[in-house]
């Protein structure tokens, strides 16, 4: 909401401090002030003139010669401007004055145009006559303007005054942010309530005092309000004789600045008192309401009626509407109609400022796809009785600005309206609450600022109408928290019982994973958690694999960010492919981000959330590279025991040779393996790339931080290298499961140290030697011990078809 | 003898002297006090001296040997020394030639905020919680005190499943499930992608993150929420930071306020990084509204309690002076190694 300082001014008129004092207090009052900005920016030296004399240029036909008395002297100007005429009053800017930008109404130059004494075509020109664009308005702000010249001032202003003081321009225009909650604040009125309390100065609202003639308003209208629930009240006044013309200009000037182009008197009364009361009116020719009756009912499904913007809206059971004895004359809340529409020919009009049910204009002007300045102003639901002041406030305005004559009266239809909120009294629970100390007699000074009423016989305070948002005891402690001084209050620290802070087992684990990923060279990324469900295919999911059931949003940004993923793969590959599409080498990535299982769809209870510890990299690295993490990860959380691959895992996204379960303990913790270069081809990447995922829910039941010291062997180790001739499809897992079945308890280790395919290998075999080591924790081991141990597991080796070389 | 012994021992000095490799000393070494050298001889041969001479030439013969080995020993040494000495010469490297990289990889900006977050409340005495990011209406609205016709529930552009089950849009659904445990007091902090329908550009996106915190005891005030925020402000900007509350409104905390602290850049003075106004918003917090404490059987007669949110983006971006949120989720390693 954009408010001109000078409107606040008008009910607050001992208000003194900058502008900037202004913002930074009504801020931490609680009236949020975005910004704010000078309409005198940049405007300096700007004095009235009055053109004496006008004559043609000598050497230009577009140029003329205007001799201009500022009052102090008589100087002379050099222009082109088409519109001026001698004896015009016009704003001149003197030698060394400053404009806020250009003729053509471009955007404005920061620091505005200096204006100096020169020639034009030989003739001295010692300053310039200003059009509205060149003192930084618009025509819209300042309709009397001229298009394009110099702007001319109507009124009677003296010669050598400050222009921009009779322009109105020496004011400033305050941007607030008002809360939700704060409805009685969309209004100038409601600011200027808390500019008061704010400030601690008097405040001022208008006195609404309206002069009526003898009709009475019955005559005129009748108003029925079918569904009370979506109309709590339907205030109607007629005003007659009314003559549409320019509205004064303060008036305007009040509108422009808050962003409201000025129209005519009638409209601008309208917004004028929207923008004062914060209570939209709707204003209605009279003569166009058939039975002279307005009727407040709902639309009927699949009506279809044209508003005051020329459109046609579809309209269902839902919508609330105005209506006459005939028809549809208005969306209540949102827009006019058409076929009611003010002209300027009207003669009598029927004034309406009603109250809606918030929900419903919100809901409605969603569902119609028209929200308007009104509209925003119900949905926020407005006090009841705000309706009656503001409908008089406008009439009052009629009579006075000589719009029309007033018709005695108001046609008021309301229900039982809200009963004000009462509360007790309780000073030390508000200062229990905020823990401070703030005095009795300061607090209710407050509430007499913000019109909260104590009556010390009963010590109640009842709260004003137009604060819906005072309901509870902590709504009072608020408010004497924001008056008093939130920058008062003290800091303190809890000093109840002692609690332990601690990071959940869960979350500890995942913070290993961070590091170990780390220190293996990963950086952590971040995926989003909704993806497109074109990811199925392009992973090369087959049509019936679960992942493909996923929970769908129902309102997405699109049809990229549509499913809640059930792999973390995509968002790995995706990342991956930006990098290798950027040229970066040898990325490692690994990510920490949750799927979405749902347990049946349609969605009835709440999905298996599964965080997922995924990792992926392409570049100087292969298979094992990734096998080596997973391990180290495992490790590090205390998973010591061996861990299996599987081969046979059956992940379509990965290359069919080159892809493993890891095993723990039986129960299969994750997969990892190279990707599938079909989905490599799917997201752009020409490259190998390798990828693991964990799924954590199911490793972290096997993690511990507990640690046993084994005590470091005394005695020596024996080793045996033993190398073998191996049929191609036995893996290097079932011979090391021979050498830990059979290798007995003095087995220690066993290391892989060659594998070799080629030519000295026969075909269809493979050469595979390792390093066996044995140690006893109790003695030196005797020749005896290892070769009976060799012996079994080389026995078992050659139960599977496994030739010992020699 | 005793001539015999000093030429001996002359002899050796003049040949350790004469060594110039080390082998050369060795066979000095050897030819001397080895087992068949010649001072081993003369030992041999005491047997032929006057049992009464004995001790005297021994200790002659002590003497010497003694002599040669010191002396063959400093040469040893010195040598040994010219020898380390011209090796290392040899060995001289450029030691501005580039480092042999671990190639250790980075955590994401998003985590090292959360985990000086965390590690500021832990030490608290706070606990870290989780909560479901896809939740009911009921804990992500209602039970906040946000009803089903509220404009709230429309500001915060919610992504929904169906009707009653959608993405929460802030981390404070994880009070009430903390609440319902009905173990009191509470002090936690609840970290957690939320997700709001914003389009993405280079301040918004449609997923994000926040930090829930919240603290429930007897005698919880608004003076120690003030306290326990500016203790936090202070741990993660920087001992000099100042804090500054303004009233605002939030359904589910009565009264509400919104922080700010001092520019981090300019110390308050006023920069381009602020905008000029010395401060930058940081988080939204509040008592805890009654109406929220008996939805979850919390009696608001006897127990208060404060909540705060913050937006881990938010503190990403500005204490990293990050320019465009889309960095956070794209993952290009060029961004993320900078960290």
């Amino acid at each position: 909401m954009n408010t001109a300082l000078s409107w606040i001014k008008a009910y607050v008129p001992d208000l003194e401090c900058t502008d900037q004092e202004y913002m930074d207090a009504m801020t931490l009052s609680g009236t949020k002030v975005e910004g704010y900005s000078r309409l005198d920016k940049n405007l300096e030296k700007i004095v009235v003139g009055q053109i004496d004399k006008i004559e043609k240029h000598p050497d230009a036909d577009k140029l003329i010669v205007c001799q201009v008395n500022i009052g102090s002297e008589v100087i002379q100007i050099v222009t082109g401007a088409p519109n001026v005429k001698e004896g015009d009053k016009v704003p001149v800017v003197l030698d060394g004055g400053k404009v806020a930008g250009g003729h053509d109404g471009g955007p404005l130059p920061e620091d505005g145009i200096t204006i100096k004494a020169g020639k034009l075509r030989g003739v001295p020109s010692n300053g310039m006559m200003c059009s509205i664009e060149e003192l930084g308005s618009d025509r819209n702000m300042y309709p009397e303007a001229p298009e394009l010249g110099i702007y001319i001032f109507k009124e009677d202003v003296e010669v050598g005054s400050d222009a921009i003081d009779a322009l109105g321009l020496r004011d400033t225009v305050f941007e607030y942010e008002v809360t939700s909650n704060r409805v009685d604040c969309y209004s100038v009125i409601g600011i200027a309530r808390e500019a008061a309390a704010t400030f601690r100065k008097p405040f001022y609202p208008p006195k609404v005092e309206v002069k009526e003639n003898n009709e009475k308003v019955e005559d005129y209208i009748s108003v029925e309000v079918k569904d009370k629930e979506l109309c709590p009240r339907y205030c109607a006044r007629v005003c007659t004789n009314i003559k549409i013309a320019p509205s004064p200009k303060w008036m305007q000037r009040r509108l422009a600045a808050s962003g409201i182009r000025p129209i005519n008197n009638l409209v601008d009364i309208t917004n004028y008192v929207m923008e004062e009361y914060g209570q939209p009116m709707h204003a209605f020719d009279l003569d166009t309401i058939a039975g002279h009756k307005i009727i407040v009912r709902r639309a009927n499904d699949g009506d279809v009626f044209r508003t005051l913007d020329g459109q046609d809206r579809n309209l269902d059971s839902d919508v609330l509407m105005i209506c006459d004895a005939e028809k549809e004359v208005g969306i209540a809340g949102i827009m006019g109609g058409e076929n009611s529409m003010i002209t300027d020919d009207v003669k009598t009009v029927l004034f309406e400022a009603a109250t809606f049910n918030g929900a419903n204009i919100r809901k409605s002007a969603k569902r119609i796809g028209l929200r308007t300045d009104a509209s925003g102003k119900f949905e926020k639901g407005l006090d009841p009785y705000n309706a009656e002041a503001a409908i008089n406030r406008a009439c009052q305005l009629i009579e006075e600005l000589g719009c029309g004559e007033v018709v005695s009266g108001i046609v008021d239809v309301h229900g039982d309206m809200k009963e004000k909120v009462v509360l007790p009294f309780e000073p030390e629970r508000y200062n229990k609450l905020l823990g401070t100390d703030v005095s009795k007699e300061e607090m209710l000074d407050i509430f007499k600022m913000i019109e909260v009423d104590y009556d010390p016989e009963t010590n109640n305070l009842t709260m004003p109408t137009f604060r819906q948002d005072l309901l509870r005891q902590c709504d009072i402690a608020e408010e004497v928290a924001r008056f008093y001084g939130y920058d008062k209050i003290p800091t303190t620290l809890p000093n109840g019982e002692a609690t332990t802070g601690k990071l959940p087992f869960k979350l500890r684990i995942e913070q290993k994973a961070r590091d170990i990923a780390e220190y293996c060279g990963f950086s952590q990324g971040m995926c989003y958690s909704f993806e497109s469900p074109k990811v199925f295919d392009k992973l090369l999911l087959s049509t019936d694999d679960p992942a493909r059931q996923a929970i769908m949003i129902s309102n997405p940004l699109g049809e990229d960010f549509s499913i809640m993923r059930t792999i973390s793969l995509n968002g790995m590959l995706t990342s991956l492919a930006t990098n290798y599409n950027r040229r970066n080498k040898d990325v490692r990535l690994y990510e920490l981000g949750n799927i979405y299982l749902p347990k049946a769809l349609p969605l009835e209870e709440l999905p298996d959330e599964r965080m997922q510890f995924t990792l992926g990299m392409y570049g100087d690295c292969d298979f094992f590279t990734m096998k080596g993490v997973i391990e180290e990860f495992f490790d590090s959380i205390g998973m010591r025991k061996k861990i299996t691959y599987d081969p046979n895992s059956g992940k379509n996204f990965l290359h069919p040779g080159r892809q493993a379960n890891i095993i723990y303990e039986g129960t299969t913790l994750g997969y990892l393996g190279e990707v599938h270069p079909e989905v490599c081809d799917n997201y752009d990447m020409k490259t190998k790339a390798y990828v693991a995922v964990l799924d954590m829910p199911q490793v972290v039941p096997f993690a511990t931080f507990d640690r046993k010291y084994e005590g470091i062997a005394k005695y020596p180790a024996v080793s045996r290298d033993i190398s073998m001739v191996v049929p191609k499809d036995i893996l290097a897992g079932q011979i090391e499961a021979i050498i830990a079945q059979r290798g007995g308890k003095i087995l220690e280790d066993y290391q892989l140290f060659d594998i070799y395919e080629g030519d000295q290998i026969k075909e269809g075999f493979k050469s595979v030697a390792y390093s066996i080591t044995f140690r006893a924790k109790d003695r030196t081991l005797e020749e005896a011990d290892v070769a009976a141990a060799m012996k079994k597991i080389l026995n078992g080796l050659e139960g599977m078809g496994i030739e010992l070389r020699k | 003898m005793k001539e015999k012994l000093e030429q001996i021992k002359a002899e050796a000095l003049r040949q350790i002297e004469a060594s110039d490799a080390l082998e050369k000393l060795n066979e000095v070494k050897v030819n001397y006090l080895g087992k068949k050298g010649e001072l081993t001889a003369v030992l041999k041969s005491m047997k032929d001296v006057a049992p009464e001479d004995r001790p005297k030439v021994g200790q002659l013969v002590n003497e010497t040997r003694e002599e040669i080995e010191r002396v063959l020993e400093e040469s040893v040494k010195r040598m040994e020394k010219a020898v380390r000495d011209a090796k290392m010469k040899k060995e001289v490297i450029d030691v501005t030639l580039p480092a042999r990289k671990n190639n250790v990889g980075h955590r994401h900006p998003n985590t090292i905020a959360l985990e000086e977050v965390e590690r500021i409340f832990i030490g608290m005495g706070y606990e870290v919680v989780e909560g479901p990011e896809v939740e009911k209406d009921y804990y992500n609205f209602e039970a906040l005190n946000i009803p089903a016709d509220h404009p709230a529930k429309d500001e915060q552009d919610t992504f929904y499943i169906n009707g009653d089950i959608l993405l929460r849009t802030q981390t404070s659904s994880v009070q009430v499930h903390e609440m319902e445990k009905g173990s009191l007091p509470i002090r936690m902090i609840a970290p957690g992608r939320v997700f709001r329908s914003d389009e993405v550009d280079a301040t918004h996106s449609p997923s994000f993150h926040q930090i829930e915190g919240l603290v429930i005891d007897k005698n919880i005030t608004f003076a120690d929420l003030k306290g326990t925020l500016a203790e936090f402000a202070r741990e993660l900007f920087g001992e000099d930071t100042k804090v500054k509350f303004r009233p605002h409104h939030f359904p589910f905390t009565e009264p509400s306020a919104e922080m700010d602290v001092t520019c981090f850049k300019c110390g308050g003075k006023g920069c381009r990084f602020c905008k000029g106004e010395g401060w930058i918003e940081i988080l939204g917090c509040g008592m805890v509204h009654p109406h929220v404490l008996e939805m979850s059987n919390i009696d608001p007669e006897k127990y208060t309690g404060f909540a705060f949110g913050v937006g881990l983006e938010r503190i990403a971006l500005l204490k990293y002076e990050i320019d465009d949120m889309r960095l956070l989720y794209e993952n290009d390693i060029r961004f993320l190694k900078q960290f």
